[in-house]
């Protein structure tokens, strides 16, 4: 159990900066994602916290305890790494104890905690297999299972599900916020997939460039979205931005719409466009405008909505949900 | 996905391969055969093939001439006891190249090399005074020392190579599981690169055993190896063929047999990179 504080951490290499000065409060026992675009800096960060890379500046605190200069090793936290970095020439079972004896732990004690973390995890079957006769998502479950065998203070995930098919994802996903809810231990989760982190968190933090744009619960992230960034990032399909004409009669440079906050009709509205693709979902629609005024956008219909390829439609966003943005792209309420 | 061959193309291969095969390796089947042929046969033109007297006489006399036993444990000496130290210094080295490369690790790499470029000759005089100041000459642990460092560049770049292919992600996860470095080494790595560790070992084995320069140059009796035990049959009075290639196919028996029983290993260890 541990919270994590990180104050002006900054990575640099050799003359680049990934992380320019950051500072975050991570609270014992929440799972909390980091997300963002690649090369935002959000796996450098987690390796940061991990201690596999060295800090260029600032301090990392583990429960009030500097670990700055402490090994990885020392900080007691368990990592799930993206390729699952399994030890190929040891068996499922020598895997998931390995930390435990590194760690000194009795061998008696080793095959009971093993035996147990391989019962939660439906690996028992499997036990005396090598990683490379097991399939990708038992390949992750091994090392989710090297991860909690010795009860760390936390986890850190680096896109643990990104090489597992959509299905099998889906699958984890439910798995990994069980085992947070079950075990209450604070947990790190790195990845690009804003769907994941609004599934799974806790708390979203959104990077761009190293620093952070917004900290805050999905739905705050989703209601209230600091800026451009942070709105164009979290939903999906993303938010549609209008700028001219119908920004400056809301009294913004920018106005940002969710394509499930607009009603669409082919006879009369707010905004008018010509409809582009269609793409049917069944429980959804959504299809692709073309404004008068040249922007792109998408609109969300729930169940089935029929409209032909270049037919006139109307828009007209609800007014409550209008999201208003400054020059700068910051929100203007 | 495989490529449809024609019988005849395969044939031709197969023959090809076969002829290839067959000169690359007639000079030591020919040693083998002489080495039974009574010095008359040796040298007879045109050459007998496999129709002559078989006899033991030039292994008797080679035996009787000089102690082979005796050169052959310097053999086993020098190039076990350069191959280990080599061990001791080349895995660490290719360690910190393959996972913690610096900016200069590949100018590194290149310049080890290079050592391997400049003849061995060129130096051969002042190793020759530094071996008489230090009272080396003609010592096992001297030659052990040279043997050692002129493998060395080769046993890195193996080894390197064969590091390089193991993704760095799982000694991380070692760190992560709170091995140190010696675990991390002993526990992960070493586990994982053993067929890299052993052809690289097999090799360093086999270059040292065959070393002529340095051991015939350095020694005269109590370290010389069997390179000089099969030099000191190419005497003044002429070359006696027979009890030559006898004396060579003594010397060479030992490291041919291991190598018969670890070509899967070098094969492997030296093409290792190349394909992936």
């Amino acid at each position: 159990m541990s919270a994590i504080q990180l104050t002006n951490v900054q990575k640099r290499f050799g003359d680049v900066t990934i992380i320019p000065g950051l500072d975050l409060t991570i609270e014992d026992g929440k799972f909390v994602v980091f997300v963002g675009p690649s090369g935002c800096g959000k796996s450098t960060l987690l390796r940061l916290i991990a201690g596999l890379e060295d800090v260029s500046g600032g301090k990392i605190e583990i429960d009030g305890q500097d670990v700055t200069n402490v090994s990885p090793a020392r900080r007691g936290l368990a990592m799930v790494f993206q390729s699952y970095a399994l030890y190929p020439h040891m068996s499922v079972r020598a895997n998931i104890g390995f930390p435990l004896k590194m760690a000194g732990v009795a061998k008696a004690d080793i095959a009971r905690k093993v035996e147990a973390a391989a019962a939660t995890l439906n690996l028992t079957d499997y036990l005396e297999r090598r990683p490379r006769e097991l399939s990708g998502g038992q390949r992750q479950r091994v090392a989710i299972g090297r991860a909690i065998v010795r009860e760390p203070n936390g986890f850190l995930f680096d896109e643990p599900l990104s090489n597992l098919d959509a299905a099998l994802r889906v699958n984890m996903r439910l798995e990994l916020s069980e085992l947070h809810q079950q075990l209450g231990t604070t947990m790190i989760y790195v990845t690009h997939d804003q769907v994941e982190a609004m599934t799974m968190a806790d708390k979203i933090v959104v990077l761009n460039k190293g620093r952070v744009e917004q900290v805050g619960s999905p739905l705050e992230l989703y209601r209230k979205p600091a800026n451009l960034f942070v709105a164009g990032f979290i939903g999906s399909p993303r938010m549609n931005f209008l700028k001219g004409e119908y920004a400056a009669r809301n009294g913004a440079a920018t106005v940002g719409v969710r394509p499930e906050h607009m009603s669409i009709s082919t006879t009369g509205g707010d905004i008018r466009g010509t409809a582009g693709v269609a793409e049917h979902l069944g429980s959804d629609t959504f299809i692709h405008i073309r404004l008068d005024s040249g922007e792109q956008i998408t609109a969300r219909s729930i169940g089935e909505y029929r409209v032909a390829h270049g037919d006139p439609v109307w828009l007209t966003p609800e007014q409550n949900n209008l999201h208003r943005f400054d020059a700068e792209g910051r929100s203007a309420g | 996905m495989a490529r449809a061959v024609s019988t005849r193309r395969k044939l031709t291969f197969t023959v090809i391969g076969w002829l290839v095969g067959l000169m690359i390796f007639f000079p030591v089947l020919w040693t083998v055969l002489t080495s039974f042929k009574s010095e008359l046969d040796a040298i007879a033109i045109p050459p007998k093939y496999l129709f002559f007297d078989w006899t033991l006489e030039n292994y008797r006399e080679v035996n009787e001439r000089s102690n082979y036993f005796r050169f052959m444990m310097n053999s086993v000496y020098l190039s076990l006891g350069s191959t280990f130290i080599g061990l001791l210094f080349a895995v660490p080295a290719a360690w910190a190249m393959a996972f913690s490369p610096g900016k200069r690790t590949k100018d590194i790499l290149l310049w080890m090399l290079s050592t391997k470029m400049l003849p061995a000759v060129g130096v051969l005089v002042p190793i020759y005074l530094l071996f008489r100041d230090f009272n080396l000459l003609d010592t096992r642990a001297g030659l052990i020392g040279v043997l050692f460092l002129i493998n060395l560049p080769i046993m890195v770049w193996m080894l390197y190579t064969y590091f390089k292919e193991i993704p760095g992600e799982i000694l991380e996860a070692a760190r992560m599981d709170g091995a140190s470095l010696r675990h991390e080494i002993l526990h992960v790595l070493a586990p994982m690169a053993v067929p890299g560790i052993a052809s690289t070992v097999l090799l360093s084995v086999i270059l040292a055993w065959n070393e002529a320069f340095w051991t015939l140059n350095l020694t005269t009796t109590n370290a010389a190896p069997l390179s000089a035990f099969i030099a000191s049959f190419s005497s003044p009075q002429g070359n006696f063929y027979a009890k030559l290639s006898a004396a060579s196919t003594l010397a060479i028996a030992p490291i041919l047999i291991i190598g018969w029983f670890s070509q899967k290993q070098l094969v492997r260890g030296l093409t290792f990179g190349a394909v992936k």
